[in-house]
């Protein structure tokens, strides 16, 4: 790799690392991550919580509406689950979409792309 | 056969061959191949998807394994459905962010180096090899039930006519197929599912009750435990579909048709939507497949319960229904194989070829021209494969691909994304890890031994005891990734920095 080109990479990662650390771009961050974590842990563990409440246990064997036990209620409840978190992040990410692009901004304009 | 499925079945080549030949005249460059260009729309690429997600396996797997074994083949459609959650989170604004037309290229993104690249694309096409003879032995054996001709005609059918579709129309008559697909799967399992409920006198609470006198299996049928007694058997299943679907590359390859993020995100709304309802609907055909065509004649036809949709069509809905569902597995099979062949053809052509052998010096002209080899020769190869592997057991090569998905892919792509210390020996040692364990674990499991003669490819006692390794597979990918960083002790945070940055807001250079 020549010099001036070893120099430019240089200045580029700077760039890149410096927009990270700015305070808009945090938040976007912050934002995503408190949306994004307990999210994610919620529905892995409702998820799995079927197979090994079936597997380990009878509890959903018994009856909930007339002849459909609560095994096929919770099945149904992880699709009505999908669907709503599918809703509540679509919502959700318009938010983060103009933080991103109010980031993008900022860089561009900084580092006259 | 009768007239009817001939027309229906010369309708479908009819169309999917229009659409290829407008497709081919708008596949000039290696991003139209690859990519339609970028141009599909939310609702485009969410059908798109559903169209290369809802396999033969889905459709006719599913219905047949409710009917019958009741509440335990419905585990499928829940773990494949809340897959993508795990899709729409993690995976898909950073993939389409980062990469162009391949997962290696999103991890590349942060590395840039050949090693990393050629293990992605090994592990793609590993996949792709798994999961494209399940469906062609599949669709083999389902046409030649279907339409009664001989098992090798019709691989060779199927194969011809994706060798076309990819060939000439490239990633756009593939998406094309695909839509068409799923429209006409939905509509087909819309109107079973409302005669089956009309039977029942659109009440479900009357549908479970008779349900539980309406097979062999008794009320038993309507609990779970029939068909997974094992549970930590039922756990890796499980494991494996909900963490699979994130790392199947022709599922991967579908992002990088839409122009941005957020058209990203709204293709997975809607893929969710169609899915879901797809999936809530197998209720209906595996229960009305057990209630009026019986789990014995189901049986009598294919022993894994493959035809019991098509059965059940018949009794509802006579010949015509039968034809139509027919006609619709066959278009289902054609579009899923032609997503594959594409995935394949583009880890072949331009990682391996473009990025690798040719170091990315390399024409727009050479690039469509490898895409086009790549493509060929996946499919043959794929084609002569399958003639073999008549005899493999289908439901175990699914599951093997959606195990190898899991465990080799999603590690690195999760830590591609979020961790900063993430390194190359990290990434090859994290994509090794997880293909190897997976391919060895399944290799010693009950799929591959079993003391029954002819349960499974060789006799004898499995040394693993899991039929699926996911469980043990996905932890080992993700802690080889973790003792490949750690130990080889280099770091990249600068790399990071912009990998961050563009994976979140979609930034790219002009």
């Amino acid at each position: 790799m020549d010099h001036a080109k070893q120099e430019k990479l240089e200045v580029e990662k700077t760039k890149f690392e410096r927009i990270i650390e700015t305070g808009k771009f945090k938040e976007l961050m912050d934002q995503k991550k408190k949306f994004l974590s307990p999210y994610t842990v919620f529905f892995l563990l409702f998820y799995f919580a079927l197979p090994i409440l079936t597997s380990y246990t009878k509890l959903l064997h018994q009856p909930a509406f007339g002849d459909i036990n609560w095994a096929w209620i919770f099945a149904f409840a992880q699709f009505l689950m999908t669907w709503t978190l599918v809703t509540i992040y679509m919502k959700k990410s318009s938010k983060f979409d103009k933080l991103a692009a109010d980031v993008t901004e900022e860089f561009v304009k900084k580092e006259g792309e | 056969m009768n007239t009817t499925v001939v027309i229906l079945f010369l309708l479908i080549v009819a169309s999917t061959l229009i659409i290829t030949y407008f497709a081919a005249k708008r596949t000039r460059t290696a991003n139209e191949f690859y990519t339609a260009g970028g141009g599909l729309t939310g609702w485009q690429n969410g059908l798109a998807i559903a169209g290369d997600y809802l396999s033969a396996a889905s459709f006719l797997g599913i219905a047949g394994s409710i009917a019958l074994t009741g509440f335990d083949g419905f585990f499928f459609s829940i773990g494949y459905l809340v897959a993508y959650l795990v899709v729409l989170f993690i995976v898909a604004e950073p993939l389409r962010n980062l990469g162009k037309y391949t997962l290696a290229d999103m991890i590349n993104a942060r590395f840039d180096a050949k090693k990393v690249r050629g293990v992605a694309a090994l592990s793609t096409i590993t996949i792709v090899i798994f999961y494209m003879i399940a469906q062609l032995v599949g669709a083999g054996a389902l046409i030649q039930l279907l339409f009664n001709i001989d098992y090798w005609l019709a691989v060779l059918i199927v194969g011809v006519m994706m060798t076309i579709y990819v060939l000439f129309g490239g990633m756009t008559a593939t998406s094309w197929v695909q839509i068409i697909k799923a429209v006409l799967l939905m509509a087909a399992t819309v109107v079973i599912s409302f005669i089956v409920l009309s039977k029942f006198n659109f009440n479900i609470a009357t549908m479970f009750t008779k349900m539980k006198t309406a097979t062999p299996l008794g009320e038993d049928f309507l609990n779970p435990g029939v068909k997974y007694k094992n549970p930590l058997d039922t756990i890796s299943l499980m494991t494996a579909l909900v963490l699979g679907t994130a790392g199947l590359p022709h599922i991967l390859m579908r992002f990088f048709t839409v122009k941005d993020a957020q058209t990203a995100r709204s293709s997975v709304m809607w893929a969710t939507w169609i899915v879901g309802i797809f999936y809530i609907l197998t209720v209906f055909l595996g229960f009305g497949a057990a209630a009026f065509v019986g789990s014995e004649k189901i049986v009598e036809a294919n022993a894994a319960g493959n035809m019991a949709a098509p059965l059940l069509a018949q009794v509802l809905g006579g010949d015509f229904l039968m034809s139509f569902v027919s006609a619709v597995a066959f278009a289902t099979i054609l579009a899923v194989v032609s997503g594959l062949v594409l995935s394949g053809a583009s880890a072949f052509a331009h990682d391996i070829y473009g990025q690798i052998i040719k170091k990315g010096k390399i024409t727009e002209r050479q690039q469509v021209l490898a895409a086009k080899y790549a493509s060929l020769g996946v499919s043959v190869l794929s084609i002569l494969l399958a003639l073999f592997a008549q005899n493999m057991n289908v439901a175990f090569l699914v599951s093997l691909a959606f195990c190898i998905a899991g465990s080799a892919n999603l590690p690195v792509i999760v830590y591609t994304i979020f961790w900063k210390r993430f390194n190359t020996a990290g990434a090859i040692s994290a994509m090794l890890s997880g293909l190897i364990s997976a391919l060895v674990l399944v290799s010693i499991s009950p799929s591959v031994f079993s003391p029954t003669e002819g349960a499974a490819i060789f006799v004898g006692n499995p040394i693993f005891p899991l039929t699926n390794p996911a469980i043990i597979s996905v932890p080992l990918g993700f802690l080889g990734g973790y003792l490949g960083t750690v130990l080889s002790g280099k770091t990249d945070f600068v790399r990071f920095a912009e990998v961050k940055f563009r994976a979140n807001t979609g930034y790219r250079d002009k």
